[in-house]
């Protein structure tokens, strides 16, 4: 019993319940929905969490070092349209060049937020609401009132969400998915095995603690922030493959929904704890709900939002109170035996 | 001649000067500008906003933050729009949305103070529960049944040019401005702010002033959304959406520290002025809406870029001279 309690680290637990709340979800709504659970509704919600969940990781590399980015809806808008126009200007630029091109504009937004966050030591919240209207700005300004228009988009952009990496009968394991699992799988080694990733959880939970051991504090928030911006030009391509008309207010509202799936995935909104795997877990919970509401006749639609944000409540709530009381027992246990 | 250089250091001095440069070239830029119509217009078009930013100085103060005040605008005009709909005379309708407005508020403040949990989740959380209910009661529809007084209150003046609603910031103004400076209340804001705890060894019921300050941030939400309704004289499930930001921006803008503890409302009533002057002056010189919130959420990131600079700067010549 104890041995078991030793490797269940309160974080892990949190995602196992996560992990079983999604699959409740998924019970509950099979006995209300007819033909619920069939092979649509997997490739629907695993593609728009391909979208969700890699905006989230970015996200999350922020929170944990005790900030928040806003700006990362106005960040995907601005790189879904902008690569969508000289795509759709040149349709020659191969696949590799028009990602790369979509990452670079996401790091090089991304880098002004940490430039201003960390290095001029203004509050996270107060630049990223800053930026968040600025790169709205840029947007229009740019754009001049044109959409990009599906038409006009290279074909291997327009077949890039369909395409398959595996397939069992029905079953499909798009490209798009495939493509954020590597991400998920990418970021979770990096923070867990590399000095910086560890860096970054220290910083967090405690900024002090972190510059007096000698870490490159400001380095390292500028870093993460680089990192979240790079996600969310990358999030911006994968936005304008599924999506392909892409107007002025495309994205518009993403930074509150990556914000609520890595709470939900049990991020610590004050830094320090949370992991990739939760943040991606959070994500398909928000996505599988709002998919699931919307196809559940008895109700309208319209309650998608408010039992979200129930959601998140609930969630943060049940984190604070419920863990709180599991890490107090969980010590008390395995310090015993120790002694 | 000292005293008006160090005012003119303050933030507030620094404000007054953007304000006074603001003025000038807008007057100078069209001549409609000081005229008391436009005044009283560019007033009235933000109203809800100015209304919603008094109370978010004392949230702000108290180092918490509301997110949701915008989503609770939207959800008393839509209560409001139903409850008319359904055939209920107006003056309890609008009663029972008041007190809709404060419970949201209590709700909001029931779970920061009782499970101690961040404002800015529970409000983020809030933000989309409050917005998803006012979808679900009116759902896609605009609702258009006000009686015509309750429509002319919005949009007709009452007291020579002057509408209620900025009668009601008026007052509301001086309210916040006696309970911030000359009650116990206001200073327990400002102690919370500082230092939470050496608040609470003090003896005072820092959860009870929270609890106090989001059910009123609620409340004033919902009055906000109630003179808002008036104003269109309809209602729509996405009224007053992303307004939050504008408050925000204004509120911090005008000096009042995210962290809680420093600010003043005076600074808030300068950064109110700039912002709408600023706005005012961007549309009398055909710049579109979009372009200005961009201008604003610069001039945002410069309001805490410029003292920082100017510290950075200080400390590195004090260095120097060492």
């Amino acid at each position: 019993m104890n041995d078991l309690l030793r490797k269940l680290r309160p974080e892990r637990l949190r995602e196992l319940v996560l992990l079983l709340l999604i699959l409740v979800v998924l019970i509950f709504f099979s006995t209300v929905i007819e033909y619920y659970l069939n092979a649509r509704l997997f490739n629907r919600v695993s593609t728009s969490v391909a979208i969700m969940g890699v905006l989230a990781i970015g996200q999350t590399l922020v929170i944990l070092t005790r900030n928040i980015d806003l700006s990362v809806g106005s960040m995907v808008g601005f790189t879904a349209y902008f690569v969508g126009q000289h795509l759709s200007q040149n349709n020659e630029i191969t696949p590799l060049v028009a990602i790369f091109m979509a990452i670079g504009i996401g790091a090089l937004m991304g880098s002004f937020n940490g430039f201003l966050v960390a290095f001029c030591r203004i509050p996270a919240i107060i630049v990223t609401l800053g930026t968040m209207a600025l790169y709205r700005t840029l947007l229009v300004e740019y754009s001049d009132a044109q959409t990009v228009l599906t038409v006009n988009l290279p074909k291997w952009l327009l077949d890039l969400p369909r395409v398959n990496v595996l397939s069992y009968e029905r079953l499909n394991l798009r490209l798009m998915v495939a493509g954020m699992f590597v991400v998920v799988i990418l970021f979770q080694l990096i923070l867990r095995n590399t000095s910086f990733g560890r860096k970054l959880y220290a910083v967090g939970s405690n900024p002090e603690a972190a510059k007096n051991s000698g870490f490159p504090n400001q380095k390292i928030i500028f870093t993460a922030f680089v990192l979240c911006g790079a996600l969310a030009g990358l999030t911006g391509f994968m936005f304008l493959a599924r999506f392909g008309n892409i107007t002025v207010v495309a994205g518009s509202g993403l930074e509150l929904k990556s914000v609520a799936a890595a709470v939900v995935g049990g991020v610590n909104i004050f830094g320090g704890s949370g992991s990739i795997f939760g943040a991606v877990l959070g994500a398909i919970m928000i996505d599988l709900l709002e998919n699931s509401l919307i196809r559940w006749l008895q109700i309208s639609e319209f309650w998608r939002d408010a039992m979200l944000g129930m959601l998140i409540l609930t969630s943060v709530a049940t984190d604070s109170v419920i863990m709180k009381h599991f890490r107090n027992y969980r010590l008390k246990k395995t310090s015993h035996t120790n002694s | 001649m000292s005293i008006v250089l160090n005012k003119l250091k303050s933030w507030e001095g620094f404000l007054s000067l953007i304000l006074i440069s603001v003025i000038l070239v807008n007057s100078l830029n069209s001549e409609s500008f000081l005229s008391i119509d436009n005044q009283v217009n560019l007033f009235e078009l933000s109203i809800e906003k100015i209304i919603v930013a008094l109370i978010m100085v004392f949230i702000i103060l108290n180092a918490e933050i509301d997110l949701s005040v915008a989503s609770m605008m939207g959800l008393s005009a839509c209560t409001l729009g139903l409850l008319v709909e359904s055939g209920i005379p107006m003056i309890p309708a609008l009663g029972l949305c008041l007190v809709i407005g404060a419970m949201g508020g209590a709700f909001n403040g029931y779970w920061i103070t009782v499970f101690k949990l961040p404002s800015l989740v529970v409000t983020l959380a809030m933000l989309i529960g409050f917005r998803g209910l006012a979808r679900v009661l009116v759902e896609d529809r605009s609702i258009r049944v006000f009686p015509s007084w309750f429509e002319s209150l919005g949009q007709q003046p009452i007291l020579g040019p002057i509408p209620l609603s900025i009668i009601i910031f008026l007052g509301l103004l001086i309210l916040a401005l006696i309970i911030l400076q000359f009650t116990g209340f206001g200073r327990y804001v400002y102690i919370i702010g500082i230092n939470q705890n050496v608040a609470l060894y003090s003896g005072i019921n820092v959860s009870r002033v929270k609890l106090i300050l989001f059910t009123a941030s609620g409340f004033i939400s919902a009055l906000a959304g109630i003179l808002f309704a008036a104003r269109l004289g309809a209602v729509r499930g996405d009224m007053g959406l992303s307004f939050e930001l504008d408050i925000i921006t204004m509120v911090l803008l005008g000096g009042v520290s995210i962290f809680g503890g420093s600010g003043s409302i005076y600074g808030v009533i300068l950064s109110i002025l700039i912002v709408l002057y600023l706005r005012n002056g961007m549309s009398l010189s055909n710049i579109t809406g979009h372009v200005q919130t961009g201008v604003i959420g610069v001039l945002l990131i410069l309001s805490v870029l410029i003292p920082n600079l100017k510290k950075m700067i200080q400390d590195f010549w004090n260095q120097r001279l060492k």
